[in-house]
């Protein structure tokens, strides 16, 4: 039988993951969109299994709305990325220190 | 399956912008070459036609439509005003920017009315699910506004940080809300309410939730130790935009907090106090500290935001009507303060030249004395110097918490603002007594004068009449 | 009072453990006998047409980004023609201005060229 809290625990790990992702991350900033991603994935399985255990669809729905919401993010930040590459010939994370104080 | 007509037109105002966003967007596609002309003027009648649509149809009701997932109550209408007036204010400013810069495209005016949708849903959000997607509407537009320059390198390399950040921050603020779904089985914040206060703290779910909802929250408003991106976002951005994202977000970020924590979670009140106690103290640390040492006269801005984002918690930490009374209005001036203060940097700018270092202010006052006023005022007022709004901003705030005990938390605050006086009297010390060889009359164009003019009135009359506007912040709470 | 966010430190350092552990794994257990053979790219027993790091055109990453806006927004058609006889002529409407909205989308991205590959 699969408890609430195996996925709970789950979902900590893959949150875990992407926060690590993005601060031990100094290579690629295309990395730290996928962190991102991450990141919601796991609030994701959270409201599923929420949803699931309390019988209430409303924490789906909410998911449906994260992923939708998740999809434009990227392509936000993908152009982003475009517009600094075009700018700076990289994406390197740690080259992004141009302002300082 | 008990489904209930939505109450349409309480969300009027809403209804009204997002329409005409769509609008603005297809008749600027077909309206090109005119500088962008109908897409200025479309939104800047959307936004006055929101105003008067929000006060119409919001004023002095209680209701809440959409399946509980929005509410039209004085304190939605107060921050929706607030976040339009300040909306108008920021386009009147931008467009001889943007000409100068070749920036002129329709696109700035559709995002930026899109962030303001955004805004409007937060300030109306009854729900977890509203809520999220107000601030990310809003989220989305700044990070593409942002970049709105794209050959200039500090502006994508802003934008980058900002995008990671304020992601980063969504992520860990919705973390949160899982957890408080989780335990209190709803999405509904009127349900929430109820049962976090019957749960209490104890319940470590609960403890984690708010824990991550208050980071989240703290990542919006820029409060220390979560503050990272707003002098990297301020400097980076054109001015234009920091002057959009230095306003009226900062009065969402007062409905965020409001809606999620100081209505949704009201029950765990001495949980979020604490932890408001240390950012807010951060803030004014922080802020008034580094600010100090800055020659960059947005990046001084920006950290002179992290200061007042302190001393505007502290509003929230008396937790009392009359200490959210005092933060709304101290967000609502200080946008106002801030919008005068990025319009002066506007003011001195021109094509190819960008007057960011502190040091462009040198001999305002031999170039033109009365913007050198202008600036003794918004100076002042951001000190804090009895007759000024800022004033009364700051001495609401204090009151509260006085009120409420916290003396020693009031004498903190009191301390860092005095140290905070020593850089805006820098500013003006370089605005009259420096005198640079050869100062050449101001060349801003006409429009802008007007605007910056008007502002620097506006919060001179504030600081002589702000019973008005204390009164409606103080209805936007009941009292 | 504190006590209750004992858990949220613990859980806090857990999460950075979890973050590192497989870094740091990696780097500890995987054996490390580089030869030129094993260094050097496959590529179906032929010798390497270019590098495997090619640089993709940038006009790829648009139509990426426009796809996929598109392909998730269309997410919202499914549970919605599954209750469809449940919420009639209203979700009828409410899902045609959604559709109209993407439809300006999809005019504004047209209009702008977006979609022209030259």
């Amino acid at each position: 039988m699969v408890e609430l809290s195996d996925y709970l625990v789950l979902g900590a790990i893959l949150f875990g993951l992407g926060v690590a992702g993005i601060f031990l991350n100094r290579k690629n900033a295309i990395v730290l969109i996928m962190s991102i991603e991450l990141i919601l994935l796991a609030v994701n399985f959270n409201f599923i299994a929420f949803s699931h255990y309390l019988d209430d669809i409303a924490g789906q729905v909410f998911v449906f709305f994260i992923l939708t919401v998740a999809a434009a993010e990227s392509a936000i930040g993908l152009a982003i990325l475009v517009v600094l590459f075009r700018n700076r010939e990289t994406i390197n994370v740690g080259d992004l220190d141009s302002m300082k104080g | 399956m008990n489904f209930q007509m939505p109450d349409f037109s309480l969300a009027l105002p809403e209804l009204w912008v997002a329409t005409m966003a769509c609008v603005i967007l297809v008749v600027d596609l077909f309206a090109r070459g005119r500088e962008s002309a109908p897409a200025f003027y479309l939104t800047q009648l959307t936004l006055l036609v929101g105003i008067w649509l929000a006060i119409d149809a919001q004023w002095g009701r209680d209701a809440v439509t959409f399946s509980g997932s929005y509410v039209a109550d004085n304190l939605a209408v107060v921050l929706k005003v607030a976040m339009m007036g300040l909306g108008l204010l920021a386009f009147a400013y931008s467009r001889d920017y943007l000409r100068q810069r070749d920036l002129l495209k329709g696109e700035f005016y559709v995002l930026g009315l899109l962030g303001i949708l955004g805004m409007m849903v937060m300030a109306s959000a009854h729900s977890m699910l509203t809520m999220y997607l107000g601030l990310e509407l809003l989220s989305l537009c700044q990070y593409a506004l942002v970049a709105f320059n794209r050959d200039s390198r500090m502006g994508s390399e802003a934008a980058m940080k900002y995008f990671v950040l304020g992601a980063l921050s969504s992520g860990l603020l919705l973390y949160g809300l899982s957890m408080v779904y989780g335990v209190t089985g709803s999405l509904d914040l009127g349900v929430i309410r109820e049962a976090a206060a019957g749960v209490g703290a104890q319940n470590i779910m609960l403890a984690f939730g708010l824990t991550f909802v208050v980071v989240g929250v703290a990542f919006k408003f820029g409060a220390v130790p979560f503050h990272m991106w707003i002098p990297d976002v301020y400097q980076g951005a054109p001015t234009a935009v920091t002057l959009y994202i230095g306003t009226a977000p900062k009065v969402a970020a007062v409905a965020l907090f409001m809606r999620l924590i100081g209505e949704g979670l009201a029950g765990l009140q001495e949980h979020w106090e604490l932890m408001l106690v240390i950012l807010a103290v951060g803030s004014l640390a922080v802020g008034n500290i580094f600010a100090l040492v800055q020659t960059n006269m947005k990046r001084l801005l920006a950290y002179s935001t992290i200061s007042h984002v302190g001393f505007l918690l502290l509003g929230f930490i008396a937790g009392t009507p009359e200490g959210y009374t005092a933060a709304l209005f101290y967000a609502v001036s200080y946008s106002l303060m801030a919008a005068g203060a990025f319009g002066m940097v506007i003011l001195l700018s021109r094509r190819g030249f960008e007057a960011e270092e502190v040091e462009d202010m040198k001999g305002l006052n031999d170039r033109h004395s009365g913007f050198a006023f202008i600036m003794l005022i918004l100076m002042f007022s951001m000190t804090g110097v009895p007759g000024t709004v800022g004033f009364y901003a700051k001495w609401l705030v204090l009151k509260a918490v006085i009120d409420v005990d916290m003396v020693w938390l009031a004498v903190v605050a009191v301390i860092f603002a005095v140290i905070g006086a020593f850089y805006y009297l820098r500013v003006l010390k370089m605005v009259y007594f420096d005198r640079v060889e050869g100062g050449e009359a101001l060349q801003a164009p006409a429009g802008l004068r007007v605007v910056l003019a008007g502002n620097g009135l506006a919060v001179l009359i504030l600081g002589i009449f702000p019973d008005s506007l204390i009164a409606a912040c103080a209805a936007a709470f009941g009292s | 009072m504190l006590e209750s966010y004992v858990p949220i430190l613990v859980f806090i350092l857990l999460a950075v453990g979890v973050g590192i552990a497989p870094l740091v794994a990696g780097f500890v257990l995987a054996p490390r006998r580089p030869g030129s053979e094993k260094l050097s790219p496959y590529e179906c027993g032929f010798e390497a047409f270019e590098d495997s790091r090619m640089k993709f055109d940038v006009r790829y990453y648009l139509v990426a980004i426009l796809f996929i806006i598109f392909d998730l927004e269309i997410a919202f058609l499914f549970p919605w023609a599954i209750v469809l006889d449940h919420v009639g002529v209203f979700g009828f409407i409410a899902m045609g201005i959604f559709v109209g909205v993407l439809l300006i989308g999809f005019l504004y991205e047209w209009k702008k060229g977006a979609l022209e590959w030259e």
